[in-house]
């Protein structure tokens, strides 16, 4: 493992050490971080699966109903049957965290001028089929709109995910190793530089006592 | 605050949304559509744009810079030529991304 390019003191070492901890920390916590995320977003993504499936089969439902009616009526009349719509759908946009992401959440609000009132044309001239296509959309509209929230919100946690897993990795394999293989070199280096020292001031006394005393000369 | 709600698409497709209230951009040339979905994006009105599955192909990169806000949410729909299975195939990249490994689709 490498090691950072620091000077082998006491001071870096403490230093060092506290950071490892904070690193430490951050690591469980960005794990617990990631787990939790992942639960929800694996419910979350089953839920949008199974919304997905079912708008996909209704949306073909619907089409198929305007297909059928375009096979009745003439382009022109259909066209014009549909073209001013009596009621304006729009969505109110909220927000929920989730785990720190913030995903929005969607409520329908729809304004018709009467309750059921949904068809934008008169019955005279236009075929059932048409009504049958425009009632079924209009029923679908409120899974429409769940799926939109499911699915951005889907999205915007994978990212999350990702990006806190990409963290979480980093600080597992590389950042606390590193940290570890630094400390360790300092605390080496330091002793190291102890027995030396040590070993030096023996040698010292040694000689100093030799100069005193003349050991070697009284052996004799 | 309330917004509203957006469908590009072939126009033999989104013909049947303006009925309910949504809005529609008829957009019969795909390459094109990047421009249209960038003009719709740009000034906040829409809160979900639903794209029929050939201009969702058609405008990868502009949806790319649209991808990490919460509004405007980019959903594809199946037009009226059928489904490509392009909805799925996202939910599984989305699975792939945060997982590692698509574990819910593969089968």
């Amino acid at each position: 493992m490498d090691i950072m390019n620091v000077n082998p003191t006491r001071m870096q070492m403490t230093k060092l050490k506290k950071q490892l901890v904070t690193a430490k920390r951050g690591h469980k916590m960005l794990k617990d971080k990631r787990d939790e995320l992942m639960r929800q977003f694996i419910e979350l993504v089953q839920e949008n699966k199974r919304l997905r499936e079912k708008v996909e089969k209704e949306l073909e439902a619907c089409s198929g109903h305007f297909v059928n009616a375009s096979a009745v009526m003439s382009k022109k009349s259909l066209d014009s049957s549909l073209m001013a719509s009596k009621q304006q759908t729009g969505v109110d946009v909220g927000s929920k965290n989730i785990m720190s992401v913030d995903v929005p959440v969607f409520s329908a609000v729809s304004q018709s001028p009467e309750k059921g009132d949904i068809y934008p044309y008169g019955f005279a001239f236009t075929s059932f089929e048409l009504d049958d296509a425009v009632s079924s959309l209009n029923e679908l509209m409120p899974d429409l709109i769940k799926l939109a929230e499911i699915e951005k919100s889907c999205e915007l946690m994978a990212a999350e995910i990702e990006r806190t897993r990409r963290r979480v990795n980093s600080l597992e394999h590389v950042m606390i190793p590193r940290y570890e293989a630094t400390i360790k070199y300092i605390a080496m280096k330091l002793e190291e530089n102890d027995r030396s020292s040590r070993t030096r001031l023996m040698k010292v006394k040694d000689m100093l006592l030799e100069k005193a005393h003349h050991y070697s000369q009284k052996k004799d | 605050m309330a917004k509203s709600i957006a469908v590009i698409g072939d126009s033999e497709s989104v013909k049947g949304f303006g009925a309910v209230g949504m809005d529609m951009f008829i957009c019969d040339d795909p390459p094109s559509s990047p421009q249209l979905l960038k003009q719709i994006a740009e000034n906040d009105y829409y809160a979900i744009i639903y794209m029929t599955e050939e201009v969702f192909e058609a405008s990868v990169r502009e949806r790319e810079k649209l991808a990490e806000r919460p509004v405007p949410a980019i959903i594809p729909i199946p037009g009226v030529r059928g489904n490509t299975g392009i909805g799925v195939r996202r939910l599984s990249r989305f699975v792939e991304q945060a997982v590692g490994s698509d574990i819910l689709f593969k089968n």
